[in-house]
Parts: structure tokens; C-alpha cells; sequence
């Protein structure tokens, strides 16, 4: 039996018409946006082994030894935190700070590179699409990565018992915010930076310290005084607290609304910046 | 586009006056460095341009502008009827960019590379798939399709990037430095494929820093230095201006040039002095090597040859294009 002419043609994909001489119609933003991610994730598809023991077993590891090794003698010793079972305090913890790792991850080298080794933003540029897109594209596939990774240790996590509440769903748009309040500024740096040497820097007298003074392990209320500015100036407590909240039921309040603001700030200020320092790069 | 069937010839020609590109006082600066200085330039459809000049010359700026990805400075730019400043999208939607570095994805592979780039440019999947097989094949790529970029030759990431310049079927190609790096036979193989891209109706502006690459594919071509426009034409009349048919290289011991100058230029038209060589400037350069032998001018080695658009350069500039 043979199909109608018709339904074979609407088999067919219809021509974009760009393929034409003469005017040719315009992107919608989301074909821009799909554009660029197409490209991320392609390459990623080519990539994605080399990276996943930074990506998903370095979480585990904090899980097994913190959570479950260290949370022991915490909870045989003082009873939890807070009256709250170790593993249940520092899980959120881990998702926060996983976030703010996958985001410099993806957002320094991986920049730079784009803008200084292979300059696939400047091949991004000359075609119809523009900074807004190239940068917007990029971080997108910044947040999918973010809500996956997140997903997959929520998940892992619950088998382990780490959670009291369905509202630990809520710690995955936690975890996109809280890297993306890195990973955003992070772009602005790496379009700013004229060599590599800084990331080094970056990770040894940032990442590292972050980690340790954000409330991750241990409440931020028992780092002596002077540290205590470092968690609350940095993404990375806001999105602890926020994400521990979520894990607990606990409703957020004001303070959360707080919480959520400064992510949201760090967010947007880096957008501005790293649309200036990418358009300084790259069309000048 | 209009075609003519140019006289009994079976030949078809895109014949057009219609200006493609129109540039007028363009200037690029970067701070207070003027890298192109108020340039005046009228590219044609279907033609081949050329920017011929040394290094820091303001040819990649220029091309950069014409790309829509530097921004005007000063002086006007009209691409297909176009301002770049305002259309820059539309613009580059119907050029195709062949930077003068080769710009690659090197984890992907050959094919990979043609298809997301075909993606920018809003084109849908089976319309890459087509045009990606169709380029592979022009650039003699389709073995490698499925290997990964990085290992490639230089000549093969050449054509590469030419193929994944034309993925949007560009009107106007722009090509900077296509050949340099490469090996004389990969240079003739790209020769080859621009010229069809010519012979199928599309406009090229090219730059370059080599006088056979510039006489060999380009009807027109400006000479630039120092970010100015020093001579505009075909190939042919900016030597038939600017410089004699002949030249006779005179090669003498190292500190015998010297001695040698003023008997020398009493012969021909013009001389150049260079490091290594005496260059005379005549129309018969036969008779000026019977003239020089006459003189008592024995030099170690001579050579006849007709003039070149370096020969233009070196009269113009006083330099050598290539150093
Ligand atoms: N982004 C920039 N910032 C500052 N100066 C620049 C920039 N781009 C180019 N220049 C300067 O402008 C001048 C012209 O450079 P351009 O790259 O246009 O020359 P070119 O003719 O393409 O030379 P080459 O043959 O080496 O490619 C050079 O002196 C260069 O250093
Ligand atoms: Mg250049």
C-alpha cells in the first residue's frame, strides 16, 4: 500500500531558506540558543568520560566519608546538629558545594580555551548569531549539566536515607542557582583573564577555602568571628543554607528570601559583566 | 542573477555592476593605533578581490569589519545593501568566514565540525546532513569524515575550514590568507577549488600576502601598507603601471654590490637595491644583460624574468612583501 503524496512530503523537512541567494529569514532565539547548545553538547557527547570522576564520583566520596564515615562519631558524640541526623546536615551541603565545583569546572578552562585556543566563539560569531546567545548557549548547557548532576547525587543520596522530606526536590533548582551564581562571574573572569595561571589561584585561594568556611560541614556559627564574612559575602552558604532548608522541609522565611537574593545578584551582576568582557574580546 | 553567454564562447559568466561592498574613509582603530586608515574600496558581485600586503598591514582588520565582527571606527561600510552596524545578522547569515587562523573544534570530528557550525546558521538537520556531504566531497575530505580533527595535515584543516565556511551557501566567501602554511601542491589544490566557487557565482574577497596567489586568483586587488590603500587594479595593469615587463636579478660577493651600483644604473628604467640582489628594471632584459656585460658588470649570477606584482609592492613601498 503506498503512502499518499502528501503525507511523504510532510515526511520531508521543510527548507529553512537559508540556504538561499538573497535575504534570508531570521533565527528565533531559541533556534540561537539551541544553536549554540547543540554545539556544547555535541562535544560533550565526545568528552563527557574524562570528567565524570570529578563530576560524579568526587560527591559520592564526600557522601560515603563525611555523611556516613565522620557522621558516626558526630552523631554518637553530640548527637547530630542541631538535634539533625549528620548525614541529613551535610548532604545538602555537598549538593551546594558539588554545584560550585561543576561550575568552575565549566567555566574556566573550558572559557578561556573557546576564547583564546580554539576560538569556537569567534567561528559562534561569524554567523548570524551574536555575544547574547553565545554566552546565554553557554551557560545553559552550564545549567543542564547543574540540574543533572544534581539529580543523579539527590538520588543516590536518598538510598543512603539522607533526606526527611520530599522537599529535598527543591535543593535541585538550589543546586542550578548556586552554580550558576559561580559559574556566571566565572565567564566574566575567563573573558577577562590574559592567561591561564589565574585559575590555579582561583581554586587554590577560592574553591578550596569556600568549601571549608560555607557552613557545609559544620554551621558557619562555629568559625571563629573573622571568617564568618567569607560565607556570608560568597554564593556558596547562601546556597548551603537554602539547599538545607529544602532537604528538611524546613520553610525558608525571610532569611531564605535573602538567601536566594544574593544568588540572584551574584547571577545577574555576572551577566552583565561577562557580556562586557566577552564583547570586549570578541568583537573589537 | 543575471547570466551571460559571453560572445561565441560556450563559457557562462555572471556578469553584474551591481556593488556588493561598498567602503568609503573606513578606519579601524584600537586605541589610539590606526590599523586601517580611511580606505576606499568597491567590490562587485561575482568578482574576486584582493587585499595584497605585508604583515600588519590592517588586511585581517579589514576583513574583520567586512565580517561584521569588529566594529566600524570610522568612514562608511555597506555590505549587500546593508550597514553592519545595525544588520550585522543578516549580514553575516549570507557570508561565508575563513579566518586567517584555522578555527576548529578539535575533539570533534570532520563531519561534526560542518554540522553544528550549519546549526548557527539556523539550518535544519537534513539540510546540514546534505550540504556537509556535498562539502565533504568538494574538499576532499569525505575518507577523513569521521576522524577527529586534531591529527589532520595542515592542508586538509584548511580545506576544512573553506568547506565549513560555504555550509551556509554563502554569497560572498572571505578568505584570510587561505594558503598560507601550506606546501606548494596543497596551495594549487585550493587554487583549484576557489576557483570553481568563482566559476559558480561567488563573490570572494581574499587576502594575502603572496604575489602569485594575488595574481593568480584575483581580478582586481588593492595594495595596502600601513593601513592605506597605495594602488588599486587588476594584476596585470598595476604592473603594466607601476613596474617595466621585465626585471634582471643581479647576484654579486657580498661587498662587491656595492661597487657595482653606479654602473649598473645607467641601464633600464629604474633600480632597486636589496640585501642580497640588484634588481634592473627594463622592458628588453636580454639586451640589458648584453648592455651590463658591455659595461664590465660581471655578475656572479643574473636572471631574466618578467615583472611581478612584488616588483609593484617594492616600487611602491620601497619594501618587500614578504620579509
Ligand atoms: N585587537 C587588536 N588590538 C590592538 N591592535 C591590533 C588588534 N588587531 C590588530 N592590531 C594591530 O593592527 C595592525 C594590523 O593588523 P592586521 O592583523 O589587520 O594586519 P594584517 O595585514 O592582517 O597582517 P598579517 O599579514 O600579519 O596577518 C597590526 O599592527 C596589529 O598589531
Ligand atoms: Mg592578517
Amino acid at each position: 500500500m503506498s503512502a499518499p503524496a502528501t503525507d511523504r512530503l510532510a515526511v520531508t523537512a521543510p527548507a529553512s531558506g537559508r540556504l538561499d541567494t538573497g535575504p534570508r529569514p531570521g533565527l528565533s532565539q531559541a533556534e540561537r540558543l539551541g544553536a549554540v547548545m547543540g554545539h556544547h553538547l555535541v562535544v560533550y557527547r565526545r568528552t563527557w568520560k574524562g570528567s565524570i570522576i570529578n563530576r560524579f564520583l568526587s560527591p559520592l566520596f564526600f557522601l560515603l566519608s563525611m555523611g556516613l564515615g565522620l557522621g558516626t562519631l558526630v552523631d554518637d558524640g553530640a548527637g547530630g546538629v542541631d538535634g539533625v541526623p549528620y548525614l541529613q546536615f551535610v548532604v545538602p551541603g555537598i549538593i551546594a558545594v558539588q554545584a560550585m565545583w561543576l561550575s568552575f569546572g565549566e567555566s574556566t578552562y573550558a572559557v578561556f580555551g573557546y576564547i583564546r585556543w580554539n576560538q569556537m566563539y569567534a567561528a559562534m560569531l561569524s554567523s548570524p548569531l551574536r555575544v547574547t546567545e553565545v554566552l546565554g548557549g553557554h551557560l545553559a548547557v552550564v545549567g543542564v549539566h547543574l540540574v543533572v548532576a544534581t539529580t543523579i547525587f539527590v538520588g543516590v543520596a536518598s538510598l543512603f536515607g539522607a533526606f526527611a522530606s520530599w522537599w529535598v526536590l527543591l535543593t535541585i533548582p538550589v543546586g542550578l542557582l548556586t552554580g550558576l551564581a559561580f559559574a556566571v562571574p566565572t565567564f566574566a573572569l575567563s573573558a577577562t583573564l590574559d592567561n591561564d595561571n589565574g585559575f590555579s589561584l582561583l581554586y587554590r585561594f577560592v574553591v578550596t577555602p569556600l568549601m571549608l568556611f560555607s557552613g557545609t560541614f559544620f554551621p558557619v556559627e562555629q568559625l571563629p568571628a573573622a571568617l564568618r564574612p567569607i560565607a556570608w559575602g560568597t554564593p556558596l552558604w547562601h546556597g548551603v543554607e537554602l539547599s538545607r532548608d529544602a532537604a528538611t522541609g524546613t520553610p525558608p522565611g525571610w532569611l531564605g528570601v535573602g538567601h536566594l537574593g544574593v544568588l540572584l545578584l551574584y547571577i545577574g551582576a555576572g551577566w552583565v559583566l561577562a557580556h562586557r568582557q566577552f564583547s570586549r574580546r570578541l568583537v573589537s | 542573477m543575471r547570466w551571460r553567454v559571453s560572445g561565441s564562447s560556450s563559457s557562462v559568466v555572471p556578469v553584474t555592476d551591481d556593488v556588493l561592498l561598498r567602503a568609503r574613509g573606513l578606519t579601524k582603530r584600537f586605541g589610539t593605533f590606526t590599523a586601517v586608515d580611511g580606505i576606499d574600496v568597491e567590490v562587485r558581485k561575482g568578482e574576486a578581490f584582493g587585499f595584497l600586503g605585508p604583515n600588519g598591514a590592517g588586511k585581517s582588520s579589514t576583513m574583520r569589519m567586512i565580517g561584521c565582527v569588529s566594529p566600524v571606527t570610522e568612514g562608511e561600510l555597506r555590505i549587500l545593501d546593508m550597514d553592519p552596524a545595525t544588520d550585522g545578522a543578516a549580514i553575516r547569515a549570507r557570508l561565508g568566514v575563513c579566518p586567517q587562523r584555522d578555527i576548529l573544534d578539535e575533539d570533534l570530528s570532520v563531519e561534526e565540525n560542518l554540522w553544528v557550525y550549519g546549526r548557527f546558521f539556523g539550518l535544519s538537520r537534513s539540510e546540514v546532513h546534505q550540504r556537509a556531504d556535498e562539502l565533504l566531497q568538494f574538499a576532499q575530505l569525505g575518507e577523513r569524515r569521521r576522524d577527529r580533527v586534531e591529527p589532520l595535515s595542515g592542508g586538509m584543516k584548511r580545506r576544512l575550514t573553506i568547506a565549513r565556511s560555504l555550509m551556509n551557501n554563502p554569497e560572498v566567501l572571505l578568505l584570510d590568507e587561505p594558503t598560507t602554511g601550506l606546501d606548494p601542491q596543497a596551495r594549487h589544490v585550493l587554487w583549484d577549488r576557489l576557483f570553481r566557487l568563482k566559476r559558480e557565482g561567488v563573490t570572494l574577497i581574499i587576502t594575502t600576502h603572496y604575489m602569485d596567489e594575488a595574481e593568480q586568483l584575483c581580478d582586481r586587488l588593492v595594495v595596502m601598507d600601513h593601513g592605506r590603500i597605495v594602488a588599486e587594479g587588476s594584476p596585470r595593469a598595476l604592473i603594466a603601471e607601476h613596474s617595466t615587463r621585465e626585471v634582471v636579478e643581479l647576484r654579486f660577493d657580498l661587498d662587491d654590490q656595492e661597487r657595482h651600483v653606479d654602473a649598473v644604473s645607467g641601464v633600464g628604467e629604474r633600480l632597486e637595491v636589496l640585501p642580497d640582489r640588484l634588481l634592473v628594471y627594463v622592458d628588453d632584459g636580454d639586451a640589458a644583460l648584453t648592455s651590463l656585460h658591455a659595461r664590465g658588470v660581471e655578475p656572479l649570477s643574473s636572471l631574466v624574468r618578467r615583472s611581478t606584482l612584488e616588483d609593484v609592492f617594492l616600487h611602491l613601498t620601497g619594501r618587500t612583501l614578504v620579509d
